[in-house]
């Protein structure tokens, strides 16, 4: 289960940026991750719940944006998805394509919640 | 809260060590070819044949990743030709730094020809970059014609498919054309090779194409 060390790399990176953060809280990750990458979704976020326990990354809300899978004809230029892993092009039947997404294993954002000392 | 916005590769540590591996082969004149397969497909087979033939003609080297043993390594060593074993223990793959570690091993500037077996999983080894030239994904006939539709990823991003005990095709229902058919859907441009590394048939052409792509990739260094 290569899950494990891609969220192994996950972790590694939050916790980069949350040096420098004391009482800092991760609340959500945002990841983009490709069709083409032959990630699981639901074993990454198995992997993270493990991963993150006890840490100030427990319970964290993971949001994993699917990518489909897009290409571009090199014949007539036409983009479209690529379905079932099919890969010609629907206009010209053209089999020359450039895969233009679906190969995101992407950390795009996080949120976080700071120690506010004057709360509630 | 606060939003901080990254942008960031999850494998940009591995990306990075496979691309000053890439760097560094291409820099000595290494073809590197990163074989993948499920178990059993006949990987250490094909590898023995490969070496044996290139013996005298291509300076060659084996990294060959296992859970456990080193039977593979034994097997190929024979051949006469250098191997280091990477056991990974757990790991379902190989990475960029597994194989990084692995090159002192060789006399880096003396070969031509790198070959990396990869451990037998069609799955999580697609997701790392090891710096290689090409993959090459081995499938065998009783694993079925249907491969290529379960495990598209693998077929997509590898450059040469090796369809492996063809000696066994009157034994089962496996129908090449089809096969052949499913894997171009996926990758129109992949290479495909029928073989036995039992019987030796086909694996001239694979050999020659092998030959053609190594002296193209290593030609411009003196060794």
């Amino acid at each position: 289960m290569h899950e494990m060390s891609i969220t192994t790399n996950l972790v590694e990176l939050l916790n980069k940026y949350l040096q420098g953060r004391p009482g800092a809280r991760v609340t959500t990750v945002n990841l983009k991750v490709g069709k083409l990458t032959a990630v699981e979704p639901d074993a990454l976020t198995f992997c993270f719940q493990v991963l993150t326990e006890g840490t100030s990354i427990e319970g964290a809300q993971l949001q994993i944006e699917l990518v489909p899978v897009r290409a571009r004809c090199l014949q007539c230029q036409s983009c479209f998805e690529v379905e079932g892993f099919y890969f010609r092009c629907p206009r010209c039947s053209g089999k020359e394509l450039e895969t233009i997404a679906g190969d995101e294993l992407d950390l795009v954002s996080l949120e976080i919640e700071e120690d506010e000392k004057d709360k509630g | 809260m606060k939003k901080i916005k990254v942008e960031k590769k999850l494998l940009s540590t591995n990306q990075q060590i496979a691309d000053e591996n890439r760097r560094l082969f291409k820099q000595k004149g290494i073809a590197v070819f990163n074989l993948l397969s499920s178990p059993g497909s006949g990987k250490t087979s094909l590898i023995e044949q490969t070496v044996s033939h290139l013996q005298g003609r291509l300076q060659a080297a084996v990294i060959t990743g296992d859970l456990q043993t080193d039977r593979d390594a034994q097997r190929i060593a024979r051949h006469q030709v250098f191997v280091k074993q990477i056991t990974t223990g757990g790991a379902c793959h190989l990475d960029a730094s597994m194989v990084k570690k692995a090159l002192p091993f060789f006399h880096i500037d003396e070969l031509d020809l790198l070959l990396i077996e990869n451990v037998g999983n069609l799955v999580c080894p697609a997701a790392y970059d090891l710096g290689e030239d090409a993959k090459l994904t081995i499938m065998s006939v009783p694993e079925g014609d249907d491969k290529p539709l379960k495990y598209p990823v693998m077929f997509r991003i590898s450059k040469v498919l090796i369809i492996n005990k063809v000696d066994l095709l009157p034994y089962t229902n496996f129908d090449m054309e089809r096969a052949i058919t499913f894997a171009r859907q996926i990758n129109p441009a992949i290479r495909v090779f029928e073989t036995s590394c039992t019987t030796g048939a086909g694996l001239e052409d694979w050999f020659r194409w092998l030959e053609e792509r190594v002296s193209r990739l290593s030609g411009v260094t003196e060794k």
